[in-house]
């Protein structure tokens, strides 16, 4: 029995490559009938194919492939059309939404107009990929659990980028595409709304991102450390007394108290993992619909400790009579 | 042969990596001081090996010793001495000694002065220098609130350049809209050392410090009501901010609890001092600096055709407090103008 080793996987499968159910569709074939490659191997699965797009994918594709085009053509045209610089400034260069005074129509080309295109193609190539999760894992015999745990991502992205600029009624809402760009809109969000730490949404949402990325680690741990027990074969392990799975149980009460099972870790994570944007998009939503201020709010409802004065007090100098100069 | 490429990709790929770690990241040590209550993450940050050349390249000049008074004024020996004219002779020559080690140490007296009638009024530099001899005694006067007792004189922009090197103008007009595009001044690396290399709005110094552009973008309710400032509205904020912690080589949370940036109860005093900064930049570009248009030289102007105007850098340098707080009015009392009256009206 070979063992998992923690950087580079050592069993690799040379064999005849399982090409999958028949195709159901009316458009679309499937490329090859699969090949192994030594280096990917090393790092994932070395199997690559058969390559299979149906008109779901490919639509997504294409969708796609146009609105990247259109962000990176207006990204280039941004620095008149000179490469060196756009390699050179490329984490500065932005497509930005259209300007508050469009409101929710179209925008002119030059003014958020293209940021609209691109934003409706992503969309679309988003959609449709997700079309294709889900009908794949049908067709497959599958659950469709990684179709909604994308669906929950899905869910953040349209709140940012769609839903709530309706909702305000203004484009202008919405992210640019941009490296640089969207990090500032993400800061400038947070500051604009009295800082969106104090929201509760947005606490779950770190809270399931940051304990996503804890359960991950753990299960992967656990699972690693036991390999060369068969502890990877954690499911079928899972009424056995004395297997390498329990032996993970009793590792993991001894040092946390408490311990998933081979099937709930699984459900841990996916709920962590969904609930991440699913809370993220519902705080999104109610900034600046329902709530103006998060410091403010958490003040009212008692949420905002209180500190030891450091400084003398220091007083908005508008409130001051004479104050000017 | 598969182990000698993967080893020679290896070895290339640390080089490259160490390469870039040197050339983006500052080398250590890192000192960090304490100012708020303790876990607010209310610190500023220095590097000593990098605070030393700051300190360096910020010195005040030694002023002139003071030489026995004279006994007379300036003006019964002098004639068109308008601002310094009631000065003791003495004292009137050792500050046009120091005005031209501050201002034009190269070119000398010349450079504001026609070395065949000192009275006369050319070159246009005089008449520009006896502008700028009234706002620093304006600053001085009116604005306590900003620069205390501590005070400017000439050098605290100039730096011994008869052009400060930190002046602004307005920026080249952008080319007329085509079908792509980027609305001007931002998301450029060109430009954004103005805003602390962000990709806001790269352009805060005409809208914030000369016209008077709303600053205050966060609502001061809890529910949701009218008239929010938009985004852009919220990130060129954002960049005259970035342009404030840039000149002043200090983070947010030198004026700021970053909890809540709006909150004045939880801001330090300095949040104060800056607010005085943008009503005091403003009135000088305003009132002394552009209204010098027509003496200025054509090559002076910018390509918009406007006077050098000043921002937070063009004194500040980098650094809290200009040339790390020395006092620069205590020599020169006729460099502190009056006070001004104090209204209520006058608060806007």
């Amino acid at each position: 029995m070979a063992e998992y080793q923690n950087i580079f996987t050592r069993v690799q499968v040379r064999g005849p490559a399982y090409a999958g159910v028949p195709l159901d569709g009316i458009v679309g074939i499937r490329l090859g009938k699969g090949g192994f490659s030594y280096w990917l191997g090393k790092f994932g699965d070395a199997q690559i194919g058969p390559i299979y797009l149906g008109w779901t994918g490919l639509a997504s594709v294409l969708f796609g492939s146009l609105a990247i085009f259109i962000i990176g053509l207006n990204m280039l045209g941004s620095v008149n059309w000179d490469p060196i610089q756009f390699v050179r400034q490329l984490p500065w260069l932005a497509l930005e939404p259209p300007p508050p005074q469009y409101g929710i129509g179209f925008a002119p080309l030059a003014e958020g107009g293209w940021w609209q295109i691109a934003g409706f193609f992503l969309t679309a190539s988003i959609i449709l990929w997700w079309i294709r999760v889900y009908r794949r894992a049908l067709v497959l015999g599958m659950g469709t659990h990684l179709a909604w745990a994308f669906a929950s991502a899905i869910w953040l992205y349209l709140v940012i980028g769609f839903i709530r600029p309706v909702i305000l009624g203004s484009w202008a809402e919405a992210v640019p595409f941009g490296i640089f760009p969207h990090l500032d809109w993400t800061a400038a969000f947070s500051i604009r709304y009295g800082n969106l730490y104090y929201n509760p949404f947005h606490m779950l949402s770190i809270a399931f991102l940051y304990g996503s990325a804890v359960l991950f680690a753990m299960h992967g741990a656990t699972v690693l450390a036991m390999s060369h027990y068969g502890g990877d074969r954690e499911v079928e392990q899972i009424v056995d007394r004395g297997t390498a799975y329990e032996r993970g149980a009793l590792f993991w009460r001894w040092t946390m108290g408490f311990n998933a099972t081979a099937e709930s870790i699984h459900r841990w994570a996916w709920w962590f993992a969904v609930l991440c944007p699913l809370t993220g998009g519902i705080g999104m939503l109610l900034t600046g619909t329902v709530v103006d201020n998060w410091f403010l709010w958490g003040i009212k409802h008692g949420l905002v400790p209180s500190y030891p004065a450091v400084f003398p007090p220091v007083v908005d100098p508008t409130t001051l009579t004479g104050a000017m100069p | 042969m598969n182990k000698f490429i993967a080893g020679m990709i290896a070895v290339f790929g640390a080089a490259a990596f160490a390469i870039f770690c040197i050339i983006v990241f500052e080398a250590p040590p890192i000192d960090t001081v304490q100012r708020g209550f303790r876990g607010l993450g209310m610190v500023e940050n220095t590097n000593p090996r990098l605070e030393r050349i700051k300190v360096g390249a910020n010195q005040l000049p030694e002023p002139t010793p003071p030489s026995d008074k004279a006994g007379h004024t300036a003006a019964s020996v002098y004639k068109n001495v308008p601002i310094l004219g009631s000065m003791d002779e003495a004292d009137f020559l050792r500050l046009m000694s120091d005005i031209t080690a501050w201002v034009a140490p190269q070119q000398g007296c010349v450079y504001c002065h026609d070395e065949n009638d000192y009275a006369a009024e050319r070159p246009y530099t005089k008449i520009v220098s006896r502008r700028m001899l009234e706002m620093v005694r304006y600053i001085n006067g009116s604005w306590k609130t900003h620069v205390a007792d501590t005070g400017v004189s000439c050098f605290a922009c100039h730096r011994g350049q008869p052009v400060p090197a930190n002046a602004w103008f307005l920026p080249k007009r952008s080319q007329p809209f085509n079908i792509v595009g980027n609305r001007p001044a931002q998301n450029l690396a060109t430009g954004s050392e103005n805003v602390a290399f962000m990709a806001v709005q790269n352009q805060p110094f005409a809208p914030f410090l000369q016209k008077t552009d709303e600053i205050r973008v966060v609502p001061t309710r809890v529910l949701h009501g009218k008239n929010v400032p938009s985004m852009q509205a919220t990130e060129a904020t954002y960049g005259l901010m970035g342009h404030i912690s840039q000149a002043l080589g200090v983070n947010c949370t030198y004026c700021h609890n970053s909890r809540s940036f709006m909150s004045w109860d939880q801001s330090t005093p300095q949040r104060s001092t800056a607010w005085y900064a943008i009503r005091m930049v403003r009135a000088l570009n305003n009132d002394y600096l552009e209204p010098l248009k027509p003496v200025f030289p054509a090559n002076r102007l910018g390509p918009q055709g406007d006077v050098a105007k000043v921002n937070c850098t063009t004194c500040h340098a980098g650094v809290a407090k200009p040339l790390y707080g020395a006092a620069m009015i205590k020599d020169y009392p006729i460099l502190v103008g009056p006070a001004p009256a104090r209204t209520a009206s006058a608060a806007k």
